[in-house]
């Protein structure tokens, strides 16, 4: 029976009129539900904004006090590269106890002494030393601290030298930071924070609406017709994916007019990347909420197994190579671990192709495991 | 074609053999049921809540599968062709299946595509469908702005899209005003006269009374299968009506319970129904004249015969319940005008009544009338637009704490903690209600022994089996001892003998003087009141004795109406006055 | 009377929430898993960095440098480059972080008294951790500098920068996070316990029992706000106890200046969860908007980044978020003893946070009963 072409024709046709159905009615329903234009466009925005302006790794006008305890044209030259540095807002003083409070209290992040032998010292050549006091309370500020101070001592020295006044130092360092040469924290926060974005689209989301069917009966009536689990799941996910673009693209264009990042790296690039996580991405919704049939558990499943790990296991903010070794190998199931790089790669760097091609196929990989498990778990029972 | 579905034309539609289903440790939801659905006539799946109607119903469609026993439908077994049962059933789930984000238009659309009816058929099913559920005026709407009853004719429509050969709807008839539950049932017999079976579920023992054939849930067992009739004649010649008594019928139903030879009693009106043991007439009490006459039996008579007969007439809360004086004939809830708007909606239109002491008053109507906003703005939930409310001389929105401490509330579902321990539920509402020491102990005591909660103290109130919810429920409600009674449909989808139960209590606190306001779109507990409003679309369209409003339609044509009856007459003289 | 009553409904809040299986959940998983993965695996601490070397010098003096690198605990793995075109393969597909080359000169220079040159190229994309790698890379090569002949000339005019960190001297990452934990902790359970126990009560319709019941909204509004306080404060006491006993943090200040304050700083915490759970119908609503809350008050607490570096904007938004007030005072109680002054100084505003949510909350209250 099922080998008569007509029969098999008209299945067919059945078939691709009950998808367009179930796609069609999926995006009459995100274009209607406030709740979905605020997952899918609000609050990409309010995080985009938040990674763009709020959190800044940059410490430019870090607050220091600057002690100078003997004022001498050498102690004051080297005070004014302190002044003059863009790392440094500077209060001056003449005691370091004038900042001790200041310290305490987290007015300052660091007193920068010049010693009183200072000048006597330089001049005799006994091991002139600048000191530093840090705030150890927030060891990645103090460390800045420390290595900008070094870096101004080290600049002033330099300019002496070439004034001709002083030793050229034995080994110069030349730094070159590649890609991203003023060393904006913006330009690699924006691009991650894309893909935290596209992790709320693809898994909240999906995993939200899935189970809002079921919650509504609106799931048991689908099932009672002859659409099939596949169908019904294709038919949710063509919407979704669309939209998780519609918002990346939103949040690329923000971030390259608004933010002034670079996109050094092609269009094509961007979209397979986002294409392929989107994969994972749904198919971990989709397993959400097939597990849970529960708007509310879902949300909290979907917040905990998919949002925090792209934002705190996947190399965005903390690098995972200093992470233990077990927190590590579980980052190798994040899939934002590996677009966040890529996505960095494609704004900042360019194509590089044999990265993205690796990023590409484990999240392909992680895709097909995700959707395994979720059209195994949306078979076309109940209970 | 395939094996399965050559099947004769006697053969019935669904098969069931031994079918059991259980979830988790709990008692199985089904256990070993069997039974036939036929084509061309209206199977009632009847039963209270919890009985398994809707487990029964997910077996058939395929979506679930039996633990043990077959389901066979149209031919093919659930658990090998799923695929062909739901290509040629209609099925319309308990909320109707209806994406409310939709409109009328959309839904169709969409079931039409996923069922695959052709193109070249839509205009005109579309058309017949549309104006067979009366919805061609509202295409373009949102599913979920229709009204309930909108809402069940667009479900069923999309049920129907493509002509099923059995047609499957899950309590069609809930939160339904009584008039478009009656047009979904005319359009259903239509449906039947074509040769598609229906299975009906249903709460509502009067929806079974009228199927062709019935199948009776309870607790997860078949108790009946068979037609209507040959439940009610179980009972036959021994249902008695009670009429023309003289003095305080309540008390008098609870002293008839009492005694040998009476099955079951509910209070009727100014009547009292009565179902005696076989052979047996009516006692009579002394002081009391009346006659008795022998009245058709209903199907709940025989339900209730089934189960062994209703709970006794003595209510032990009543019993050590204080008595309220009756004071000067103040009414103690008062209602003055009550309007409620939200926006351009008016829910509430200039409602008006009083209630004196120790009288029943029952809010009657469909959901979404507006009984439930008078309700609310009544027991200090909402604040009403305009007009105003007194409860025991009281208004609950200025006098708060010391006026809400005379009143006991229930609400329409159970809202109790669920996941406190029935113990500690019963000590919250005690401390609420500002019983402490001596007294808290003594009435949570009293309570544990009338309601029998001794050995469930330690359960979650939510691990209980509805009958035992909805006596906590009561127990919660009426720790404090207090004059009035709020109860928010109360007995809606409990066993017949639980609300037996739960009223004999009712009856007796009355009798006690408690005052009790009531809402119900339950037509048969509306005549468990002294009196009753008929809210209809926001406004008070009836007001009088169950008694009053019957008579009030009474005609050549019905000459002894059921409240249904009375109901639809009223609202359509109505809706008539309108027009006009 | 009013006691009574109060007390029935603390008593019934406290165990809603632990006989719920969910609500039990939410009390035990959250604070372990953050307490795990912030004090281990959140860190800005840069450990294990693959770094490349390119030597095309093969004196003495590369050699020496090449040592000292590979002696740094910093670098997990060294791989060596034979091309410029390898380091740039490397470094765009992120096999290493950074990049030595050591020109073919290297010794010559160094040995002839001519400033020699070493280029350090580094991953401009992961830019925080570059910096601190530059950091490390510097100084070994200005020790190494140091030990050339032309250096040992110049060491005594050198001048030497010596850094002293106060209140850490070892800079552990964990003596920075975990106090912050306390103070997350308690925003994150406060917020997610409040917000979901009246949303919970509305969707199961027991308010309105609530709200027939001789109760006033201001006792309702204590009864819904002392539980969740008592939550916790119970989860700072537990991480306390672990910033201690498992982490070593030194506890410096005043356990009763830190619970002083915490006792604001939860009022504060839970007046949002109440503002949040009066908006908000269900408990999938009250879930997200505790989230859409979290989010930008973790970001924009001074948690992770400073204030300071903030836009000048940007900052003021920061005034109205009680975890900001709070981290002060915790990190400041454990590492710096900061004076009574100042804790009173950030509880103030603690206090003035709580008083208007809580006051809008039951305005909001108020206003859903019309």
């Amino acid at each position: 029976m099922s080998a008569d072409p007509k029969k098999r024709k008209s299945e067919r046709s059945g078939r691709a009129r009950r998808f367009a159905a179930l796609v069609r009615k999926e995006s009459s329903q995100v274009v209607r539900d406030p709740s979905s234009i605020l997952i899918a466009f609000v609050l990409p925005l309010i995080l985009l904004f938040l990674f763009g302006y709020g959190v800044s790794l940059d410490t430019t006008q870090t607050r220091i006090g600057l002690v100078v305890e003997e004022a001498t044209p050498l102690t004051r030259d080297l005070a004014a590269s302190f002044q003059a540095s863009r790392y440094f807002a500077v209060a001056n003083g003449r005691d370091r106890r004038e900042f001790e409070d200041d310290l305490i209290l987290g007015r300052v992040r660091g007193i920068v002494v010049i010693p009183a032998r200072f000048a006597a010292d330089h001049a005799a050549g006994r091991h002139p030393a600048v000191q530093v006091i840090v705030d150890g309370s927030d060891p990645n500020t103090a460390n800045f601290v420390q290595n900008y101070a070094q870096g101004t001592v080290a600049n002033w020295e330099r300019q002496r030298t070439l004034e001709g006044q002083g030793q050229p130092p034995a080994i110069a360092a030349q730094q070159r930071f590649w890609f991203n040469p003023e060393l904006t924290s913006r330009n690699f926060l924006v691009p991650g924070s894309i893909a935290i974005v596209m992790t709320l689209v693809g898994t909240l989301l999906t995993s939200l609406v899935v189970a809002r069917e079921w919650e509504r009966g609106t799931m048991e009536a689908m099932m009672a017709t002859p659409v099939s689990a596949a169908e019904l799941l294709a038919g949710k996910l063509l919407p979704y994916f669309i939209l998780g673009l519609s918002s990346m693209t939103l949040c690329v264009l923000l971030a390259i007019f608004l933010f002034g990042v670079p996109f050094r790296g092609s269009v094509v690039a961007l979209y397979a990347l986002s294409a392929t996580f989107l994969m994972p991405a749904l198919g971990q919704g989709l397993l959400i909420s097939a597990a849970t049939k529960n708007q509310f558990l879902a949300s909290q499943l979907a917040l905990i197994s998919a949002f925090l790990p792209a934002f705190l296991l996947s190399g965005f903010l903390f690098e995972i190579n200093s992470m233990p070794t077990i927190i590590q190998w579980f980052t190798y199931i994040v899939p934002a671990r590996y677009l966040i790089p890529s996505l960095q790669t494609v704004f900042l760097a360019g194509d590089i192709w044999p990265m993205f091609g690796r990023a590409i196929a484990v999240m392909f990989l992680i895709g097909c495991v995700f959707f395994a498990l979720a059209a195994r778990s949306t078979r076309k029972r109940i209970g | 074609m395939t094996s399965g579905a050559d099947t004769g034309a006697a053969a019935p539609f669904v098969r069931l053999a031994a079918v059991s289903k259980r979830f988790g440790a709990a008692p199985p939801a089904l256990d070993s049921i069997d039974g036939v659905i036929e084509g061309g006539r209206i199977t009632g799946l009847v039963g209270p809540d919890g009985a398994g109607k809707t487990t029964l119903i997910r077996l058939i469609t395929g979506l679930m599968l039996p633990d043990e026993g077959t389901v066979e439908v149209l031919g093919y077994g659930t658990r090998k062709d799923p695929a062909s049962i739901q290509a040629a059933i209609g099925y319309m789930p308990q909320r109707f299946g209806l994406y409310e984000d939709l409109s009328v238009q959309e839904n169709l659309d969409l079931y039409a595509d996923l069922r695959g009816l052709p193109l070249a058929e839509r205009g005109r099913t579309f058309a017949e469908l549309l104006e067979f559920t009366d919805l061609a005026r509202f295409t373009t709407r949102l599913a979920g702005k229709l009204s309930g009853g909108m809402k069940q004719k667009l479900g069923l429509a999309c049920a129907l899209l493509r002509k099923p050969r059995l047609l499957l709807l899950d309590e069609p008839g809930v939160g339904v005003d009584p008039i478009s539950r009656r047009d979904l049932w005319k359009m259903v017999e239509n449906l039947t006269a074509e040769g598609i079976g229906v299975l009906w579920s249903t709460a509502y023992l009067d929806e079974a009374e009228a199927c062709d054939h019935v199948l009776l849930l309870n607790q997860g067992r078949l108790l009946f299968a068979g037609s209507p009739p040959e439940m009610t004649g179980r009972v036959k010649d021994r249902v008695f009506r009670l009429s023309g008594t003289t003095g305080r019928r309540r008390e008098r139903l609870a002293r008839l319970l009492d005694k040998d030879g009476v099955v079951d009693g509910v209070i009727q009106g100014e009547a009292i129904r009565l179902v005696m043991k076989q052979g047996l007439t009516p006692p009579l009490l002394e002081g009391s004249s009346g006659s008795a006459t022998a009245t058709p039996p209903r199907f709940e008579d025989a339900f209730v015969d089934m189960l062994g007969g209703g709970p006794g007439g003595r209510s032990r809360l009543a019993e050590t319940q204080r008595q309220f004086a009756a004071d000067g004939g103040r009414p103690v809830i008062e209602a003055r005008g009550l309007t409620k708007r939200f926006g351009d909606f008016t829910a509430a239109d200039n409602i008006t009544f009083d209630i004196p002491r120790g009288e029943i008053f029952g809010l009657l109507g469909p959901n979404g009338a507006g009984k439930s906003t008078t309700f609310k703005m009544l027991c200090g939930l909402l604040k009403p637009t305009a007009g105003e409310g007194r409860v025991a001389g009281f208004d609950l929105r200025r006098d708060a704490a010391e006026a809400r401490n005379r009143l006991g509330y229930m609400a329409q579902k159970f809202s109790l903690y669920g996941d406190l321990s029935v113990l500690q539920n019963l000590n919250f509402f005690a401390g609420v209600y500002g019983l402490s020491g001596a007294r808290k102990r003594e009435r949570i005591g009293l309570m544990t022994e009338i309601f029998d909660f001794g050995t469930i103290h330690d359960m979650s109130a939510k691990d209980l089996p509805l009958g035992l919810k909805q006596r906590l429920a009561l127990a919660c409600a009426v720790l404090h001892e207090p004059e009035v009674l709020f109860l928010d449909e109360p007995t809606s989808g409990v066993d017949p003998i639980t609300r037996r139960e739960f009223w004999t209590h009712i009856n007796g606190l009355v009798e006690k003087g408690v005052t009790v306001l009531v809402t119900t779109h339950f037509m048969d507990e509306a005549e468990y009141c002294d009196r009753i409003s008929l809210i209809y679309r926001g406004r008070s369209i009836a007001l009088g004795s169950p008694d009053e409003m019957k008579a009030r339609v009474a005609g050549m044509d019905l000459p002894d109406p059921t409240m249904e009856d009375a109901f639809i007459a009223l609202v359509q003289g109505s809706e008539a006055k309108e027009a006009a | 009377m009013w006691w009574g009553r109060l007390k029935a409904l603390i008593v019934k809040e406290l165990l809603a929430v632990l006989r719920d299986p969910k609500g039990r959940t939410i009390l035990i998983g959250p604070p372990i898993i953050q307490l795990l993965v912030f004090s281990y695996a959140a860190t800005l601490e840069v450990k294990n960095v693959d770094l490349m070397l390119l030597n095309r010098d093969n004196g003495h003096w590369s050699q020496e440098l090449v040592q000292q690198i590979g002696g740094s605990p910093t670098f997990r793995s060294i791989r060596l480059a034979n091309s410029p075109a390898e380091i740039q393969f490397a470094i765009d597909n992120q096999h290493v972080l950074a990049a030595v080359e050591i020109g073919p000169t290297f010794s010559r220079d160094i040995e002839a008294g001519k400033p020699a040159e070493v280029q350090m190229i580094l991953d401009g994309r992961r830019s925080n951790a570059s910096q601190i790698v530059s950091g490390y890379l510097s100084r070994i090569v200005g020790t190494l500098a140091a030990e050339t002949p032309a250096g040992e000339r110049a060491a005594s005019q050198a001048i030497r920068v010596e850094a002293r960190n106060w209140f850490n001297p070892n800079l552990i990452f964990q003596w920075f996070m975990v106090p912050n934990l306390v103070a997350s902790i308690a925003l994150l359970i406060g917020l997610i316990v409040t917000a979901l126990s009246v949303a919970r009560e509305r969707e199961l319709g027991t308010f309105d029992q609530l709200i027939v019941s001789p109760l006033r909204t201001h006792e309702i509004l204590i009864g819904k706000l002392i539980p969740p306080m008592m939550i916790g404060l119970f989860h700072i006491t537990i991480y306390i106890l672990a910033a201690v006993f498992i982490f070593g943090v030194p506890l410096r200040g005043s356990l009763f200046l830190l619970y002083g304050s915490a006792i604001f700083y939860l009022a504060a915490v839970v007046g949002l969860g109440l503002f949040i759970s009066a908006l908000s119908m269900t408990q999938q609503q009250a879930i997200l908007g505790a989230f859409l809350f979290m989010v930008p008050a973790m970001l924009l607490s001074g948690f992770a980044t400073p204030i300071e570096n903030m836009p000048s904007w940007l900052q003021p938004v920061t005034l109205i978020n009680p975890l900001r007030y709070f981290l002060v005072i915790v990190k400041g109680v454990f590492l710096k003893d900061i004076p009574v002054a100042e804790v009173v100084h950030q509880t103030l505003p603690l206090c003035l946070i709580a008083v208007v949510t809580l006051s809008s909350a039951a305005w909001l209250f108020r206003r859903r009963l019309e």
